[in-house]
């Protein structure tokens, strides 16, 4: 350490003391307020340290005087939110139907309420929208598998199709192909049968060979012609609409082996105003009845 | 008087203001290269003439549009606030007298800066900085900040002594009196701003029982703190070190621009004049000073145009003053242009140029912008249709074979009257049209209301056959008519169908 500070003689500053190279770098200090600004953020680290969650240990956390927690927080703006909704969603809990339709107000909660759950808890297999998928019936168009009145929807939401509640909706197509109940070719000429009531390209021929065959085992469910019954979950055959496709090799697929897609029953973990507002939402995607 | 020896040795507008500065500061060691300058006060000292009271004029006025615009009442019938100049944030409006500007105008907005900035460049380029000196409200402030100073303190020698004098109860009182009286201008400052903002006689109450929003008082304590900072204490440190406008100002200027010009060729050699002395020989420059001590910048005219100079002009009415007292023609210092004086000073005649390319083009931008303006005002559509496809589902495929395709129709009304249109589709055979979610049949046109002053949003299906599209995506144009059949507004988009 140089006993004599060596100051610069062109600009009057002090230097360092270090030089390298033969240059000597000079010494000026951090100017007063920045050093005291960071002095005032170390104390105040420390003041926060104290009071807040900070030291992190291996089986928990230094939790701070004042207990404060971001969830807490989150909790409360939860708590406010259903506050809020409360007296709109306790409407509609006792509302009928008619009465919410009727409402414009009470309409326009429900059915964004209803999209919210339904986002939440439908839109995974039924899509965004309702737009459905392979398996998964589209709730925008107007072909109901199991009836497209508001009522039915709630039934439906409730309850699930083949699901392991007690009212669920439950029907079994046989597996005709499987059990062999039918041969291939009568299957061929069924499936070709049922191509022909919607229109759709088929063999003639053999759609008139599998004609008496649909009249002996098919009519119960699906109807004359194929209209379809949703009292019993038949869809109708005689509109282009297909949950599993509308081609030859789906047809004859569905009619050898069966379908029985499977949707859970909603009645436990949704409550009444939510399951209504999912109906009312779902009705007005477009092809409600 | 050494100073004035030394700026007579200096050629006119040669120095940097920072090296000025410096000078005027204490010596500083040569061996330094601080660049920093003390700031040196100003005790500007009472002055009467013409230019002052043309600046009183403007000061009165300035801030008498300030304080009272927001008390005009401008009757807008009963749906719409009354007050004349209103920026209503939570209404999401901008009235200005007859207009009423949505958020997605804003444009007109920038329209009138840019109307501002080509105005000031038009006026720079004729006058100089005349808005520096005249309308600007860091002018305006400090003048009214000024006067209330002189009426409490007294004028500049009685100021300077009671600065240097040691503290006393009477230097106190003063003082206090002085700063009292600046924080309640500052306060009415800041209080008038938030009257533009809600209306002025409800935010006034509230703003004096205590009930307006803790943002409300925050922008008044700002504007407050603002007022009395930058009109007491900074003052012409605002002018010199922080506003740009100085920095860029000599763009706009040339030789034929009026600025306020002290003309050396006719006051040197300067020199104290005695009654009786001859005039032979010597400039009309007494030497007075009277110059620097009224200039509310702090500066010497004497030295040439410079960057601190508002063109305030002030120092034109001191220096008259003198010459009509010593009996010579007054104009020593006066608004002149560079070319004028160089030719003044060779004897030569000159007549002052007010058309010349810089203000042609300054002139010509302004009336284009402002005829742009005026136009997109007059133009702007005041019925708007908006549609957005529902990409989710895309299409939805009905069971008789139709196609539906969604959409979220915003019918934008700006009038204080409401209006029923009809939404019809052109470019799709057969389509049928029902708002979401009714379970009614289709119809070839829908009946919307557009209410008064809002956004009305609908959720419409279209419905059309399959035959009728030729591809995946089917353009197709939403088309708005009135009772009369009249087309008020169109809108193009697309029906998406499964293709061929």
């Amino acid at each position: 350490m140089p006993t004599k500070i060596e100051k610069d003689s062109v600009t009057g500053t002090e230097t360092t003391g270090h030089e390298w190279d033969g240059i000597k770098e000079l010494n000026t200090p951090l100017p007063k307020w920045w050093i005291y600004t960071f002095y005032a953020t170390i104390a105040f680290s420390l003041v926060y340290y104290v009071l807040y969650p900070s030291i992190p240990g291996i089986r928990g956390y230094f939790a701070g005087t004042l207990g404060y927690d971001q969830r807490i927080d989150v909790a409360n703006d939860l708590a406010a939110a259903q506050q809020q909704h409360a007296p709109y969603v306790t409407r509609i809990g006792q509302a009928s139907l008619d009465d919410i339709k009727a409402d414009p107000q009470l309409y326009t909660f429900a059915s964004t309420g209803g999209r919210i759950a339904f986002n939440n808890n439908c839109a995974g297999c039924h899509q965004v929208g309702g737009a459905g998928a392979k398996g998964y019936p589209n709730l925008a168009d107007d072909d109901w598998i199991w009836g497209g009145k508001v009522e039915e929807i709630i039934q439906t939401i409730r309850h699930g199709v083949r699901s392991a509640d007690a009212d669920t909706r439950q029907n079994a197509m046989p597996r005709f192909g499987l059990d062999g109940m039918l041969k291939r070719n009568e299957i061929d000429d069924v499936a070709n049968y049922v191509l022909s009531l919607s229109g759709a390209k088929h063999d003639a021929a053999a759609a008139g060979r599998g004609a008496p065959i649909y009249a002996e085992q098919c009519v119960a469910c699906h109807g004359e012609k194929g209209v379809g019954n949703p009292e019993v979950g038949a869809p109708r055959l005689s509109d282009g609409i297909w949950l599993y496709g509308g081609d030859l090799k789906s047809v004859t697929e569905s009619i050898a082996s069966a379908r029985a897609g499977m949707m859970p029953s909603w009645g436990e973990r949704l409550d009444e105003a939510t399951i209504k507002m999912l109906a009312v939402y779902v009705h007005g995607l477009g092809g409600g009845k | 008087m050494d100073s004035a020896a030394e700026s007579k040795a200096r050629p006119v507008n040669a120095d940097p203001p920072l090296v000025r500065a410096a000078r005027k500061a204490e010596p500083i060691p040569a061996a330094s290269t601080s660049l920093y300058a003390e700031r040196v006060r100003v005790y500007p000292r009472r002055v009467r003439g013409a230019y002052r009271r043309v600046k009183w004029a403007l000061l009165g006025f300035c801030l008498a549009v300030y304080y009272l615009l927001p008390w005009l009442r401008w009757d807008r019938g009963p749906t719409a606030p009354d007050q004349a100049v209103l920026i209503d944030m939570p209404g999401r409006r901008a009235y200005f007298f007859m207009v009423e500007i949505w958020p997605q105008e804003v444009y007109l907005l920038t329209g009138l800066l840019v109307l501002g900035a080509v105005t000031l460049f038009l006026v720079t380029s004729l006058l100089g900085r005349v808005w520096c000196g005249y309308a600007c409200p860091q002018t305006v402030w400090t003048d009214l900040f000024m006067l209330v100073e002189r009426l409490i303190e007294g004028d500049r020698n009685t100021r300077m002594k009671r600065d240097q004098s040691p503290i006393s109860a009477a230097k106190v009182i003063l003082k206090t009196v002085k700063h009292g009286a600046w924080l309640a201008i500052a306060a009415a400052t800041g209080g008038a701003w938030v009257l533009y903002f809600k209306d002025a006689p409800t935010v006034l109450v509230e703003l004096f029982t205590g009930r307006s929003s803790v943002e409300v008082y925050f922008f008044v304590g700002l504007f407050t703190a603002t007022t009395y900072v930058l009109a007491g204490w900074a003052r012409e440190q605002v002018c010199t070190y922080m506003c740009p406008w100085p920095r860029f100002q000599a763009a706009m200027q040339d030789e034929q621009t009026l600025a306020v010009t002290y003309r050396a060729w006719r006051g040197e050699p300067r020199g104290k004049h005695k009654q009786g002395d001859s005039w032979d020989g010597r400039g009309d420059c007494v030497d007075c000073r009277g110059c620097v001590h009224v200039c509310p910048t702090g500066i010497d005219i004497r030295d040439g145009q410079q960057l601190e100079c508002i063109n305030c002009g002030l120092c034109i009415d001191a220096c008259d003053e003198v010459m009509r007292k010593v009996g010579r023609p007054t104009g020593l210092i006066a608004f002149a242009t560079l070319a004028g004086e160089a030719a003044r000073a060779r004897g030569e005649p000159w007549h002052y140029r007010l058309i010349r390319p810089r203000t042609i083009i300054y002139a010509a931008v302004l009336i284009v912008a402002c005829l742009a303006m005026t136009a997109a005002l007059v133009f702007r559509p005041i019925t708007e249709l908006h549609v957005l496809k529902d990409r989710m589902p895309i299409f939805v495929a009905l069971s008789d074979g139709d196609i539906r395709n969604g959409y979220t129709v915003k019918v934008l009304n700006k009038s204080r009257d409401g209006a029923d249109f009809n939404l019809t589709v052109e470019g799709l055979a057969g389509a049928t049209m029902t708002f979401g979610g009714a379970t009614v049949a289709g119809a070839p046109t829908l009946e919307i209301e557009a209410r008064p002053d809002a956004v009305a949003t609908y959720y419409v299906h279209v419905r059309a056959p399959r035959s009728s599209l030729s591809g995946e995506q089917n353009p197709v144009t939403f088309v708005m008519k009135d009772e009369k059949g009249e087309t008020i507004a169109r809108t193009e988009t697309v029906f998406a169908g499964p293709g061929r």
